[in-house]
């Protein structure tokens, strides 16, 4: 369980004494804490004051929460309200709620300032100060929140979080960007035919298809919001993505005989075609993290299959299993910021479902079955996956955590297409 | 719609007075007259009037081959043209051209060999199954194949454009087999084609 809701008052977390001693601690120093490795460490979100104190906590609570790596423990009211008139930690109360930390984050005149209590130890183990812009500028301040909560799970767990990052989309003939926590919905177009956002490494840039001809493949900066066209001409421009330095683009394109990848430069210059399909469609590339292998789909043996490809267009080889008689389609592959797994949908009786296969071992997985499940994209954590659901009714995003199977509902309204979660970002 | 009743009646009014003026002044009557009539005040006059009477049943009849004409005509335009906008459809997944595609497809090279001057924009749709990518790619594959059929029946490549819009512009609304089927099609404009087109030889 992900989330413990304590429905009784459970006594003072802080008691009243002395102020708190600031202890400065290295950034990015992992905090010791001392917990079954086997299970979520118990975080304790507690409240502040200050200007938005409460919606800090409520959006730090959920990104711990959403990050599944540790139990964000919620408190009832009461034993919030009691917590609030305290001003130090009450070690004793924090442990038996099962609380390997405890947090605070309380607003500042120039943006946050954060204090985690080793509960452990009865230690402050970490104190902070971020920059933030003012809460009225709601994208930048919550970026700013989110960019903490990742610091914070960092020390915590070792592993980085994910709520300082979004999610591409396509809506109603725009591209559009959410927050990880499904705030912020921001269309990134004008009205068009947009499609098949993918990020560069450090998420500055987006490149999508347009699709309507004459079609082309559109480089996005996201500083600016100018979009500008890479290649166009002729017949279908589809599925681009940036190589993992962000110095060229690879996309599919089409015209007399089928559709091939392609390479080109993101500085200009021609495309140079990498695969051979000899008039099947080969599209949706997709690298692995150190640039050296392409994973794609291929139709070349009569259906839609998953592929891979050295980065110079030699060495094809095929992914799935590829069975006599089966008409499987499987597509929209996504490789793992890990380097371990490609995602991927497959349709399994009838409807389209999330897959990953294993590099290493070539093992299958289902990781849905509730309604159509298409078009996976992996958070930068290895760990979680956007893909478009119609479990709900409309098709809209939802995430994954491949690990725990648990699933969260992302966007609402609208039908989504092709996610495309970002990078952790930095602005 | 009165206010046209109303300047209807006034040329009809009007037209009956020209009679009347014809009756007292038939010397000056426009108007073939049937040589040798004799003047008889009453004959002569049923005599005009027959005349006059035949005359304008002869024109009608004119007027009324000519538009028959011209209706044949138009209609063998809007055939022509109708063969040159017909869709051709496909099954689930390919591109491969059906025998109902080939006979559309026929006729539509013969239209096109007839009249040099046409070139075709041929644009590949799919229904909604399968990935949005996908059905651009597979829009594209069933344009081509069309125009690789036309150019076998010796359609130049240089009259045919190929585009594809996949699933974006379904011809049918719904998830169902019929709309599919209806969905699963390539479509044809034409440029160049405002005048009258030639028929092909038969």
């Amino acid at each position: 369980m992900p989330t413990m809701i304590l429905r009784r008052a459970l006594g003072a977390l802080l008691v009243l004494s002395a102020p708190l001693v600031a202890q400065d601690t290295t950034r990015g120093v992992r905090i010791g804490l001392t917990y079954d490795p086997g299970s979520k460490p118990g975080i304790i979100v507690l409240p502040s004051r200050g200007v938005g104190a409460d919606s800090i906590r409520t959006i730090l609570q959920r990104d711990l929460d959403l990050g599944d790596r540790v139990n964000a423990i919620v408190l009832d009211a009461a034993a919030l309200d009691e917590a609030s008139r305290a001003a130090t930690p009450n070690w004793a109360v924090l442990a038996k709620l099962g609380a390997a930390a405890a947090v605070q984050v309380t607003p500042t005149p120039t943006g946050l300032h954060l204090a985690v209590y080793d509960v452990v130890k009865k230690t402050t183990a970490l104190i902070r100060d971020y920059a933030a812009p003012p809460m009225t500028e709601m994208r930048g301040w919550r970026a700013a929140l989110h960019g903490l909560s990742d610091d914070l799970e960092e020390s915590l767990t070792g592993t980085r979080g994910i709520a300082r990052t979004r999610v591409a989309f396509e809506r109603g003939g725009r591209l559009w960007v959410v927050d990880s926590d499904g705030e912020q919905v921001t269309p990134i177009t004008e009205p068009g035919t947009p499609q098949s956002a993918a990020w560069n490494a450090n998420g500055s840039m987006i490149t999508y298809a347009s699709f309507l001809p004459p079609a082309k493949i559109m480089l996005l900066e996201l500083g600016t919001g100018r979009s500008r066209p890479l290649v166009t001409g002729g017949g279908v421009f589809i599925t681009p993505a940036f190589t993992p330095d962000g110095a060229s683009v690879v996309y599919s394109h089409g015209i007399d005989n089928g559709t091939d990848l392609y390479i080109t430069d993101v500085a200009g210059g021609g495309g140079r075609r990498l695969s051979v399909g000899r008039g099947s469609d080969n599209l949706s590339p997709t690298f692995s993290p150190d640039g050296r292998r392409i994973a794609f789909m291929s139709a070349r043996a009569g259906h839609p299959e998953i592929y891979t490809i050295d980065a110079d267009g030699t060495n094809v080889d095929p992914l799935t299993p590829v069975e006599i008689n089966e008409r499987a389609f499987r597509a929209s592959p996504d490789w793992s910021p890990d380097g371990r797994f490609v995602a991927f949908q497959s349709r399994i009786a009838g409807t389209d479902q999330v897959m990953t296969i294993n590099l290493r071992d070539r093992g299958l997985k289902q990781l849905t079955s509730d309604g159509q499940n298409t078009d996976p994209s992996w958070a930068p954590d290895g760990r979680h996956i956007v893909f478009v659901s119609n479990r709900s009714g409309a098709k809209v995003l939802w995430v994954l955590d491949a690990e725990t199977g648990r699933t969260r509902q992302l966007t609402r309204g609208g039908v989504a297409r092709n996610p495309a979660w970002s990078p952790r970002l930095s602005n | 719609m009165t206010r046209t009743t109303t300047v209807l009646s006034l040329a009809i009014v009007l037209a009956a007075g020209g009679l009347q003026a014809c009756r007292k002044k038939p010397e000056a009557a426009p108007g073939p007259v049937p040589a040798g009539a004799p003047v008889s005040d009453d004959g002569a006059a049923k005599r005009r009037a027959d005349s006059l009477a035949a005359l304008a049943a002869s024109r009608r009849a004119d007027s009324l081959a000519a538009a028959r004409a011209a209706a044949n005509e138009e209609g063998a335009q809007a055939a022509l043209r109708r063969v040159l906008a017909q869709v051709v459809y496909f099954d689930f997944d390919k591109d491969l051209l059906r025998d109902d595609a080939r006979a559309v497809l026929d006729a539509k090279a013969a239209v096109l060999a007839a009249n040099g001057g046409i070139t075709i924009i041929v644009t590949g749709h799919t229904d909604e199954q399968g990935t949005s990518e996908y059905n651009l790619a597979l829009g594209q594959r069933r344009a081509a194949q069309v125009k690789r059929y036309l150019e076998s029946k010796g359609i130049a490549e240089t009259r045919m454009t190929t585009q594809s819009l996949g699933d974006s512009q379904p011809a049918a609304q719904g998830s169902d087999e019929n709309a599919y089927q209806l969905n699963r099609r390539a479509e044809f404009e034409t440029r160049n084609a405002s005048g009258t087109l030639v028929r092909p030889k038969p």
